[in-house]
């Protein structure tokens, strides 16, 4: 084994230094890069399209040029930035203006409606038709019953055709 | 071949089903007509009672150190209550004339004025109650609970003057154009006229 001379304990003291420095020196880096950077317009407007201009009726936050939707979009880059989720977002837009702002009501109370009544009536009517055709399929199968109204032969057909022609004859 | 078709469809759909079919239309019309209901009456008329609410304040716009106050703790004094927004410019026309009617009432304690911040974000809220230096208890109205008692289609800004006994006795829509106009306003309600 190597003796150790005091020239190696000094370079593995400098090494040891160096390394703890460049240790102490990443620190505030490492800081800056766990905080979250600025979000873009892009990730901000994926969010404001899910909520509605709180003046102006029926408009989407993203594609609305008010000052109220500019301070929205605003708060919104801010939540962001902070970390929050779109999730939180959203509940925090709600509490504080009211589920109207929702581009999707919640589903409780009367919302209900909004989400089983359309695929209900799609399935109703659906059911509807499909017990409709099925009752005209079978009527166009069925042979005549005695119930059906007569339809004249064929050869009655003639005897009125002929006789219609002799008369138009006549005529000219 | 109508009669068979009559018995076909007769069979079709039994009679329960039907029933319910129409009962669940109806049902739907009248959720339908309520709704228009009361989208024909959206604002609370003159004379009406208003209905409890709570105001929860801004830090450092509080009422008698409370965070919050509500309707009820006001029965006894004229309430003032002016809807407004940030980033509603006519609103700022009325804020310093109300600002200084509030001054005029503060020391009487007989009027309450009461700032409803509508659909606004905090800090544009608090810049524009220091650049009108407003001093009277403002806050949001958290999930325009407030506004939708006193108008379902709001636009600010809008004041509302509520009597002793909790009676809407004066509702301006719009800006005021004077603090000499909302004198006028307070002082006929005062007066019980």
């Amino acid at each position: 084994m190597r003796e150790k001379t005091p020239q190696r304990i000094l370079f593995l003291a400098f090494l040891f230094l160096a390394m703890s420095g460049l240790f102490l020196s990443a620190r505030p880096s490492a800081v800056v890069l766990a905080q979250q950077p600025t979000p873009s317009d892009d990730e901000v407007n994926a969010i404001a399209h899910q909520l509605f201009c709180p003046v102006c009726e029926n408009t989407p936050l993203d594609v609305c040029d008010t000052e109220a939707c500019r301070q929205w979009r605003d708060l919104i880059r801010q939540m962001l930035a902070e970390g929050r989720t779109e999730a939180e977002i959203k509940q925090y837009f709600a509490d504080n203006y009211g589920v109207r702002v929702l581009s999707e009501p919640p589903v409780e109370g009367f919302n209900w409606l909004a989400y089983v009544v359309p695929p209900v009536a799609f399935l109703l009517g659906a059911y509807l038709l499909f017990r409709a055709f099925r009752t005209w399929q079978r009527l166009a199968k069925e042979p005549a019953t005695a119930d059906s109204p007569q339809v004249p032969p064929a050869a009655a057909d003639d005897q009125y055709a002929a006789r219609f022609e002799e008369e138009l004859k006549k005529r000219e | 071949m109508t009669e068979s078709l009559q018995s076909e469809s007769k069979r079709g759909v039994p009679l329960w089903a039907q029933l319910l079919i129409w009962a669940g239309l109806l049902g739907l019309l009248a959720l339908v007509a309520l709704g228009l209901a009361k989208a024909k009456t959206p604002i609370l008329t003159n004379g009406s009672a208003v209905p409890e609410f709570t105001l929860p304040l801004y830090e450092g716009y509080e009422y008698g150190g409370a965070a919050d106050v509500t309707l009820a703790a006001l029965r006894g004094k004229v309430v003032v209550l002016n809807f407004w927004a940030s980033w509603c410019k006519p609103c700022e026309s009325e804020a310093a004339d109300l600002e200084a009617a509030w001054r005029i009432y503060q020391p009487g304690g007989e009027v309450v004025f009461l700032g409803v911040d509508y659909v606004d974000t905090e800090p544009e809220a608090r810049s524009y109650l220091a650049k009108f230096d407003i001093t009277y208890p403002n806050g949001p109205d958290m999930g325009t609970r407030i506004s939708q008692i006193f108008n379902r289609n709001l636009g600010v800004p809008e004041t509302y003057v509520i009597d002793r006994q909790g009676i809407l006795r004066y509702v301006k829509i719009g800006p005021f154009a004077s603090v000499e106009e909302i004198q006028a306003v307070v002082e006929s309600v005062l007066a019980g006229e």
